[in-house]
C-alpha cells in the first residue's frame, strides 16, 4: 500500500510537520509544491529521506477517532510552532543585540514591569485556553464508550506476548489478526490476563492501557481498507517489544466472508505431509496449549487458537511472515525467534517439524 | 577538586597529625587525608564528594545509554540480549534521576546554599555526611546485582503487577526497591537539613525577598523532597511486602487495583521532575544576571513563578495515565493543570530574556550553558505542551516522542544547568579557573550531540516508535531516524572528552581565580576561592539584594575589575578579611554518620533474604544512631554555627 515515491515524499513532510499526508489519499500523488515542499524539508532535516513508509505512523490516521486525535495535535502543532519562532527569535535577537561591544556603556538597572509580567502571563494563558478548549471537546468525544448501537463489539484479551480477538456477535475466536469491517463502528473492549499491556493501533486510534482487573475500551470506525500494524505499547516483560498485532480492515462483504469461513472447523490436510502434521499435532505438547476446532482442543487455554492458522499472515504475534520456513524455524528455535514466549521448544525430527508446518499452512 | 594552596594543605594535614596523634593512633598523613574526607562534616567537603558520586553514575548510566542506543541503531539487531536490554533501560532511568541527578543537584546545594546566604555550614552537618552515605550505598547496593547477574528489569517506574514476585521472580526487583528506600532515606533527611538551613541559618538581614535564586529553589525544592518522597517510600514498602510478604496490595485479583501503584509513583514521579529542574532555573537565574551585568529582571514574579511551579507539581501527576482509562473528568482536570504550568515556565523564560535585554552580555562558558538551558528548555516545554493534552497523548505516551520531550526537560534542563553551575562555581570550589576554550569546545559539542541524538526522536515517536521495545521491525520504516539518533549518542560521549581533560589540566595548573572571577553579585563571591573552611572570617550584614553589586558600579570600578561594594563603610558586605578576627569553632568531624549507614546498608542486604543479616544491620545502626547521639558536635569545646 506504501510504494510510489510522491508518497513516500508526502509521508516525509508529515513526518516533518506531522500534517499535509493525511489528507493525501494514500495511493494517489500530491500536488507538486507539495511535494517540492515535502523534498526541502526532508533534506533540510536531513532525514525525512532515510525512512520508508510508515505503516504504525499517529500521523496518517485511517479512522475517525486517529482524524480527531490529529486535527488536535495540528492545531496544537502550530501554536507550539508559532510560540517556538516567537521565542526563539526574541532570545536570539537578544543576544545578539545586547552582546557586549565595548564602547557600549554598562547597562542600565532596571527591576521589573508590572505590565510586561502581565502581559507575558496572559498571553501563554490565552493560548493554551486555546488548546484547553479543543482538547476537552475532544477528550469528551473519544473518551468515552461509544454510542453507536450498530457498533461491532471486538473482546481483547491481551497475554504475554500476543493478543486474542473474540467476536462475541460471531461467537469466534482467532489471534494476533483482528478483522473488522471498513466503515462500522468497532468499539474494543479490553482485558489483561496478566500484566498490564497497551492497546494501540496509531492510524487506527490512540493507546488504551489494557489494567488487570478492569475492562477499558476504545472504539474507531476505519475509513479506508488494508493492513494496519498495531503493537503492545506498555512495557509488559521479556518479549514486549515483539506483541505485535495486525489490524485487518476489509469491505463489509469480504469481512463477512472471513467470519464465513472462520466460523467453520479447520479443513482436512490435503497433503499427505499435512496429514501426518495433524497426527503429530494432536499427540505431541501442541495440543496442551493450542485449539484447532475439529482437529483437537486444548487443554488448557494458554496458547492462541490455531484453526485457520493457514490464513494468518504473520507467526508468533507479527514477527515473521507466515510459510513453511519461517514455520519450521519458529517451531524449532521459538526462545531465539521471540526471546521468553511462554511456548516452549519442543522435541522434534526436521521431518516432523516440516510435516507440522505443512498441517498448520492448510488449515486456511 | 580537593587542590588547595600548598600552604594550606600541609597546614590542614599537620593539624590532622597532631589530633592523629593525641588520638593516640599513628596515622600516616595520606591515610589522615582519607579518614578527613570519610568523617567530614564540611558541607564543602560533602558537596565535592555529592559531586564525584553524581558524576561517576552518571557517566555509568551514560554508558548504559550508549549500550541502548547502540542495540537500536538498526531494525531488528540482536547485539543485546532482550532480557539485558530491559535491565539496561531500567539501570539506566534508575542511575539517571536518583544516583546521578539527585546527587548532583544536592552537590551544588551543599555547596552553595550556606555560602550565598552567610552560613558557616549547614544546621546539621553530620547528617550531611550521612546522606551522602546513604546515597553512595544506595547506588553501591543497586550496582550489587550488576556481577549478581540480576539487575531489575521492570523499569525505573517498576509498574506492578510485572514487578510483583509472579511476574518478575527473580532479585532484581528487590535490589530496586530496597536501593530506593536506602538512597531515599538520605534524601529525605537532606531536605529536612535544607530547609531547615535555609530557613534558620540565613545571616543578618538576609530576607526571603533577598535570598539569591538558586538559594530560593534550594528551599522549594527541599520542600518538594519532603513532600513527594513520603508517597514513594509508602509505594515502594508495599511493594516489598507484596513481592516478599505475601500481601495484595496491588493484586488485582485480590481485588486491588494495580494503577494505586502508578498513582504512588508519579504522585512522587512528578514532583521529582521539578525537584531536578528548578534547581537548574536557580542556576540559570544566578548565571544569566551574573553575564548581563544586571540584576534579575522581575525578581519576586521569578521566585514565585518557582514555587507556584512546585505548588502545581503535585496536582498534575495523572497525566502519565491519560491512557489507563480513567475517564473524560479527570483526564480533563490533569490536562488543565498541566497546561496551567506551563504559565510559570513562560513567566520565567521571558524574565531570563528581559534580564539580557539591555544588559552587556559576555557569552562565557557559564553563560552559554544557561543560554542553552533557556533555548534548550522552550523545545522541552513546547512539546510537553502537546501531551499535555489527553486526546494528542494517546498517540505519543510510550513512545520515542515522550523519549525526546524528558530527555530535552532533563538535559536542555537539569543538565545544562548543572554545566553552568559546574563553570560559574568551579573557580569558587576551587580557585581555579577552568578554561574557556575547552569549556566552549564542550558545549558546542554537547548541544551538537544532544539535539542530534533526541530531536529525531519526535519524529520516530509520532511513526510509530513505542518506548521500551528492545528492537523493531524494519517494515515501520523506521530506520533511519535511529541510526542518526545512535550516531548523536556516540558524539555525547565524544563531548565529555574537553570536559574531563578541562577539569584535569585545570585542577593541575589552571589560572588562581581570586574571590570574585565573574564580577557576580551574591555573597559567596566575598569571602576566598576556596573558600576558609569556616567561609566567613565575619559573618556578613546585609543590606539588599545583589549585596556584592550596590550601590551600582560605577564604570571605572568596572574597568579596574573592582566589584566590591562601594557603599557606607561597614554595613554592606565586602570581600571577607583573609583572617578571622576571633576565633571560629567549626563543628568536628564524626565517624557515626558512616557507621550508622553501614548498619542501614547492611540491614538493607538482609533485605534480600536474610533476617540474620537484617538484625545485625539494625544493631549497628543502633550503635551508630546512640554513638551519634551522645557524641558532642563541637568536641573542641562547646560552640554554634
Amino acid at each position: 500500500m506504501y510504494r510510489t515515491p510522491t508518497d513516500i515524499s508526502n509521508r516525509a513532510l508529515a513526518a516533518l510537520t506531522g500534517l499535509a499526508a493525511r489528507r493525501a489519499p494514500v495511493s494517489g500523488g500530491g500536488g507538486s509544491c507539495v511535494e517540492i515542499a515535502a523534498v526541502v524539508a526532508a533534506l533540510a532535516a536531513g532525514l525525512g529521506a532515510c525512512g520508508g513508509p510508515y505503516p504504525q505512523s499517529a500521523v496518517h490516521p485511517a479512522s475517525d477517532m486517529a482524524v480527531k486525535l490529529d486535527d488536535l495535535f495540528d492545531q496544537i502543532l502550530w501554536w507550539a510552532a508559532g510560540v517556538f519562532v516567537v521565542v526563539q527569535g526574541i532570545l536570539f535577537y537578544t543576544l545578539f543585540r545586547f552582546r557586549e561591544k565595548q564602547a557600549r556603556r554598562r547597562p542600565r538597572e532596571f527591576h521589573g514591569h508590572t505590565l510586561l509580567e502581565i502581559g507575558w502571563t496572559l498571553v501563554p494563558a490565552l493560548i493554551l485556553v486555546a488548546i484547553a478548549v479543543p482538547t476537552i471537546r475532544v477528550i469528551f468525544e473519544v473518551d468515552r464508550p461509544t454510542t453507536d448501537e450498530n457498533a461491532l463489539v471486538v473482546e481483547v484479551e491481551a497475554r504475554r506476548w500476543w493478543w486474542e480477538f473474540s467476536y462475541p456477535e460471531y461467537d469466534l475466536v482467532t489471534a494476533n489478526e483482528m478483522h473488522i469491517p471498513v466503515g462500522r463502528t468497532i468499539d474494543v473492549r479490553m482485558r489483561s490476563a496478566d500484566v498490564l499491556h497497551s492497546f494501540w493501533v496509531p492510524r487506527l486510534g490512540g493507546k488504551r492501557d489494557v489494567v488487570p482487573g478492569r475492562e477499558n475500551h476504545i472504539w474507531f470506525k476505519a475509513d479506508s481498507t488494508g493492513v494496519f500494524l498495531g503493537q503492545c505499547a506498555e512495557f509488559c516483560g521479556v518479549a514486549h517489544a515483539l506483541m505485535g498485532f495486525r489490524v485487518i480492515v476489509q469491505d463489509p462483504s469480504e469481512f463477512q466472508e472471513w467470519v464465513g469461513a472462520s466460523l467453520l472447523d479447520a479443513p482436512r490436510p490435503t497433503s499427505a505431509d499435512g496429514r501426518a502434521g495433524a497426527g503429530v499435532f494432536a499427540t505431541s505438547a501442541c495440543v496442551g496449549c493450542h485449539t484447532v476446532r475439529g482437529v483437537a482442543t486444548a487443554q488448557q487455554g494458554f496458547g492462541p487458537d490455531l484453526t485457520h492458522f493457514g490464513s494468518r499472515l504473520t507467526i508468533g504475534a507479527g514477527i515473521l511472515e507466515n510459510n513453511v520456513d519461517n514455520l519450521v524455524t519458529w517451531l524449532d528455535s521459538t526462545q531465539h525467534v521471540k526471546p521468553g514466549a511462554l511456548m516452549p521448544e519442543v522435541e522434534m525430527s526436521e521431518e516432523q517439524l516440516r510435516q507440522l508446518a505443512r498441517f498448520l499452512l492448510e488449515m486456511r | 577538586m580537593n587542590s588547595q594552596p600548598a600552604g594550606d594543605r600541609s597546614e590542614r594535614l599537620d593539624g590532622l597529625n597532631a589530633r592523629a596523634r593525641a588520638m593516640g593512633q599513628a596515622w600516616k598523613p595520606r591515610l589522615a587525608v582519607v579518614a578527613d574526607w570519610m568523617t567530614t562534616v564540611d558541607h564543602k567537603k560533602i558537596a565535592i564528594l555529592y559531586f564525584l558520586s553524581g558524576m561517576t553514575f552518571l557517566l555509568i548510566a551514560g554508558m548504559e545509554g550508549q549500550l541502548i542506543r547502540v542495540q537500536l541503531a538498526q531494525s531488528e539487531l540482536r547485539i543485546l540480549d532482550p532480557n539485558l536490554y530491559n535491565q539496561l533501560f531500567t539501570m539506566h532511568g534508575t542511575t539517571m534521576v536518583f544516583f546521578a541527578g539527585m546527587p548532583l543537584i544536592i552537590a551544588y546545594f551543599n555547596f552553595v546554599v550556606p555560602l550565598q546566604i552567610g552560613a558557616r555550614d549547614v544546621a546539621f552537618p553530620r547528617l550531611n555526611m550521612f546522606s551522602w552515605w546513604l546515597a553512595v550505598f544506595g547506588g553501591l547496593f543497586l550496582y550489587a546485582s550488576v556481577p549478581l547477574g540480576s539487575m531489575p528489569d521492570g523499569g525505573w517506574f517498576a509498574y506492578t503487577p510485572l514487578t510483583n514476585r509472579e511476574y518478575s521472580p527473580g532479585r532484581g526487583m528487590d535490589f530496586y526497591v530496597l536501593a530506593l528506600l536506602l538512597a531515599g532515606v538520605g534524601t529525605i533527611a537532606g531536605g529536612v537539613n535544607f530547609v531547615v538551613t535555609i530557613l534558620n541559618l540565613r545571616a543578618p538581614g538576609m530576607t526571603f525577598m533577598r535570598l539569591p535564586l538558586f538559594t530560593w529553589m534550594a528551599l522549594v525544592v527541599s520542600i518538594l523532597i519532603l513532600l513527594a518522597f513520603p508517597p514513594f517510600t509508602v509505594g515502594l514498602l508495599f511493594l516489598l511486602f507484596d513481592r516478599n510478604f505475601g500481601t495484595h496490595f496491588f493484586d488485582a485479583a485480590a481485588g486491588a487495583d494495580p494503577l494505586l501503584w502508578q498513582h504512588l509513583f508519579w504522585v512522587f514521579g512528578h514532583p521529582e521532575v521539578y525537584i531536578l529542574v528548578l534547581p537548574a532555573f536557580g542556576i540559570a537565574s544566578e548565571v544569566i544576571p551574573t553575564f548581563s551585568r544586571k540584576g534579575l529582571f522581575g525578581y519576586p514574579v521569578v521566585v514565585f513563578s518557582g514555587v507556584l511551579i512546585a505548588f502545581l507539581g503535585f496536582g498534575v501527576w495523572a497525566h502519565h495515565m491519560f491512557a489507563v482509562g480513567m475517564g473524560p473528568l479527570a483526564n480533563s482536570v490533569f490536562a488543565g493543570a498541566t497546561m496551567l504550568i506551563a504559565v510559570p515556565t513562560g513567566i520565567k523564560i521571558f524574565n531570563w530574556i528581559a534580564t539580557m535585554w539591555g544588559g552587556k552580555l559576555r557569552f562565557t562558558t557559564p553563560m552559554l550553558w544557561a543560554i542553552g538551558l533557556v533555548s534548550m528548555f522552550i523545545i522541552g516545554g513546547l512539546s510537553g505542551v502537546m501531551h499535555a493534552s489527553p486526546p494528542t497523548d494517546l498517540q505519543q505516551t510510550d513512545t520515542y516522542f515522550i523519549v525526546a520531550h524528558f530527555h530535552y526537560v532533563l538535559i536542555g534542563g537539569l543538565v545544562f544547568g548543572l554545566f553552568a553551575g559546574l563553570y560559574y562555581w568551579f573557580p569558587k570550589a576551587t580557585g581555579k579557573m577552568l578554561s574557556d576554550k575547552l569549556g566552549k569546545w564542550h558545549f558546542w559539542l554537547t548541544l551538537a550531540a544532544f539535539n542530534i541524538t533526541f530531536f529525531p526522536m519526535h519524529f520516530s515517536g509520532l511513526l510509530g516508535m513505542p518506548r521500551r521495545t528492545f528492537t523493531y521491525p524494519s517494515e515501520l520504516g523506521l530506520d533511519g531516524f535511529n541510526l542518526v539518533s545512535t550516531i548523536g549518542a556516540g558524539l555525547f560521549t565524544v563531548a565529555f572528552v574537553p570536559l574531563i581533560v578541562n577539569l584535569w589540566k585545570t585542577l593541575r595548573n589552571g589560572e588562581p581565580a581570586g574571590a570574585n572571577p565573574w564580577g557576580a553579585p551574591t555573597l559567596e563571591w566575598s569571602t576566598g576561592s576556596p573558600p576558609p573552611h569556616y567561609n566567613f572570617a565575619v559573618v556578613p550584614r546585609v543590606q539588599r539584594r545583589d549585596p556584592l553589586w550596590h550601590p551600582w558600579i560605577r564604570p571605572e570600578e568596572e574597568e579596574a575589575g573592582d566589584h566590591e561594594d562601594a557603599g557606607p563603610g561597614g554595613v554592606e558586605p565586602r570581600l571577607q578579611p583573609e583572617v578571622a578576627p576571633e576565633p571560629v569553632v567549626m563543628p568536628s568531624n564524626s565517624w557515626w554518620p558512616m557507621v550508622m549507614s553501614i548498619g542501614m546498608l547492611i540491614a538493607t542486604v538482609g533485605g534480600l533474604g536474610s533476617l540474620e543479616t537484617t538484625l545485625v544491620g539494625a544493631a549497628i545502626t543502633l550503635v551508630g544512631l546512640f554513638g551519634w547521639a551522645f557524641e558532642p558536635a563541637f568536641r573542641d569545646g562547646a560552640g554554634h554555627l
